[in-house]
């Protein structure tokens, strides 16, 4: 899992480097999975030549953290690599303590429109309570649930759909 | 009285002749065609629409119309078979003095539709039409509407109701609405815009624009008001739609998500589900006085309610026992029970108007599900399959269901959605076609 969230953050690096939206480095990274690091390192002096996303930024979010946890089929509880995510995400929160986020909560197309509203409130639930446990205030934190309206990955297929299991920041 | 033809019959579609006299009449003897509509599958009855005579062009314009909309409504309920006009021998002028029966039989027209348009001096348009047994040589019915002849499609769908609740002794259904969601776009920018239209896809018009992400429409029984969740300002929330003013109002102001709205029988309260620190209870509430009242109280996830149509019981979604289910409970949240043990998840439980059925959503093995059952889980029956079938909803009179079908995403997100009507029994599956993709239909009331 550490190699995999390793590639995560290396892709996002790579497409927040070139330039592109938050929403579009996280359907990049779906479709990047199979990505070695090594493209990824190949490109490092071009991250170089760009300035930093500004501290606090979204971009400064995904790059340090990632926007994103992930979950199993029709479950809500966070998985080992997504509570890391929570956990550096608690740690950012503390570094800008003006920053506040918004959690929300996408379920895959493989159910019902009311039942995965529901699901991903859960969810995003779920992200918010380990980050309170953590200390973040909840004051700071908002959840909202687009059920399986908003998939991040196109494509009717295993891969997207585990990918579209998500709770996504976003820095208000 | 008509009467219903009750287990099986080798005979599919049956026709009887009963003798009335009706009292007070000028006398005459009336024979009754009865459609038998109890079988799973029917030989749809050969009808003779004739267009509909008139004086003028612009009468005879509408007569034309209107049996066209007529002969319409009957072919695609899968219960009457319109014959070609071309075969027709006698001619709408003489058959408005009477019909010539034997004419009618040698192409064999089991009923016969006759009528006249006329305009009237005050501008109104008066459209009679006369249903016909033309084996007993009879009238059936004979009735005359007066209306703005803008509203000769309404006239049109009320009379094939007319026809339609003579011939099988079930109300119509044909002089409704269906609100859905629009749908365009790639599945990562669908753009949803609430719309309305007629059951027969006529009298197209988009409610709202597309900029914010609407759901799960749902029609008033009893006024023309729609209930739907909005994430006006990113908030997703029920609202109310009146159809005749075009307000949109919120209904309520909670800390969480408000969502899966449903009205009750008499259309007074809306059922919904609430989220509160992400577990979603199910919550009635009094439109007057929007004092909401709890009725579950679990950690699972509760949602998709709706009501017995006399307002005892309540059907939900539920996935307390693991995996999601269908439970009934009485109205005041006690005696909760689950009413499905089959393999697979069941979803969206909607209450037949008859009350006899519950129809549900079923995921099972990848393959979707639209299905009936009665209220205690038995007698289960899949009506339609697909990828994702989703979102029953039913004709008033509780014979026809309305879902959506979505295809598999290709690689670019591209996917059709479209709307289809089913007869209960799982024959006739039609599609409704609409100008862009459809999801979420909900059927309206016999409109007042």
């Amino acid at each position: 899992m550490r190699s995999k969230l390793f590639t995560f953050i290396a892709a996002a690096f790579f497409l927040a480097a070139c330039g592109t939206s938050a929403e579009d480095s996280g359907a990049g990274t779906g479709s990047g999975t199979a990505t070695t690091t090594q493209p990824s390192t190949s490109s490092a002096p071009t991250v170089a030549a760009i300035p930093g996303p500004t501290p606090g930024s979204q971009e400064h979010l995904v790059v340090n953290v990632g926007d994103r946890v992930f979950f199993d089929f029709d479950k809500s509880d966070l998985m080992p690599a997504g509570r890391r995510t929570a956990e550096a995400l608690a740690a950012w929160m503390n570094n800008f303590p003006a920053a506040t986020i918004t959690i929300e909560g996408h379920a895959d197309e493989r159910g019902t429109r009311e039942y995965n509203l529901a699901l991903g409130e859960r969810r995003a639930n779920a992200v918010h309570d380990y980050l309170q446990a953590l200390g973040v205030q909840s004051n700071r934190l908002r959840t909202i649930s687009y059920g399986k309206e908003r998939p991040a990955v196109l494509g009717s297929n295993e891969e997207a759909w585990a990918q579209n299991r998500r709770g996504v920041f976003v820095v208000n | 009285m008509l009467r219903f033809f009750v287990g099986p019959a080798s005979r599919l579609f049956a026709l009887t002749l009963t003798l009335v006299v009706v009292a007070g009449t000028s006398g005459t003897a009336r024979a009754e065609l009865v459609v038998d509509i109890t079988r799973g599958f029917v030989q749809p009855l050969p009808i003779a629409v004739t267009d509909f005579d008139g004086s003028v062009p612009e009468e005879t314009n509408f007569g034309k119309d209107i049996a066209r909309v007529i002969a319409a409504d009957l072919e695609r309920s899968g219960l009457f078979r319109p014959i070609e006009q071309g075969a027709f021998i006698q001619d709408p002028a003489t058959l408005r003095i009477a019909p010539k029966f034997g004419d009618w039989r040698l192409i064999n027209a089991q009923a016969l539709i006759s009528g006249a348009t006329q305009l009237q001096a005050d501008g109104r348009l008066r459209v009679e039409f006369r249903l016909w047994d033309v084996f007993a040589e009879t009238q059936i019915t004979g009735l005359a509407y007066f209306t703005t002849p803008a509203n000769w499609r309404r006239v049109a769908h009320i009379i094939a109701d007319a026809i339609y609740k003579r011939l099988t002794g079930e109300e119509g259904y044909f002089d409704t609405r269906i609100v859905y969601i629009a749908e365009s776009g790639p599945q990562n920018r669908r753009v949803k815009r609430l719309s309305i239209m007629d059951q027969d896809g006529e009298n197209h018009r988009f409610l709202t624009d597309g900029s914010v992400l609407v759901l799960t429409p749902r029609f008033s029984p009893t006024t023309q008001e729609i209930t739907y969740l909005s994430y006006v300002g990113e908030s997703p929330r029920v609202f109310l739609f009146n159809l005749n003013t075009g307000q949109q109002e919120v209904l309520g102001n909670f800390p969480g998500m408000t969502f899966a709205p449903r009205f009750s029988p008499d259309g007074n309260r809306v059922i919904m589900s609430l989220a509160r620190q992400g577990n979603s209870e199910i919550y009635d509430m009094d439109l007057r006085t929007r004092k909401i009242t709890r009725l579950t109280d679990h950690s699972a996830i509760d949602t998709s309610p709706s009501y017995s149509p006399d307002g005892r019981e309540v059907v939900f979604n539920s996935d307390r026992g693991g995996t999601q289910q269908i439970y009934v409970m009485s109205s005041n949240g006690s005696n909760v029970r689950r009413i499905t043990f089959s393999a697979g998840r069941y979803a969206t439980p909607v209450w037949s108007p008859r009350g006899d059925l519950i129809a549900f959503t079923r995921i099972y093995q990848s393959e979707f599900y639209i299905g009936v059952m009665r209220p205690d889980g038995s007698g289960e029956r899949m009506l339609a399959k697909g990828f994702l079938v989703e979102g029953p909803t039913w004709a008033p009179n509780g014979r026809v269901l309305s879902f959506y079908r979505q295809t598999p995403a290709d690689a670019r997100g591209g996917v059709a959605s479209k709307l289809y009507t089913i007869d209960l029994t799982g024959f006739n599956e039609r599609e409704i076609v609409t100008p862009v993709d459809g999801s979420d239909p909900a059927w309206s009331p016999l409109i007042p």
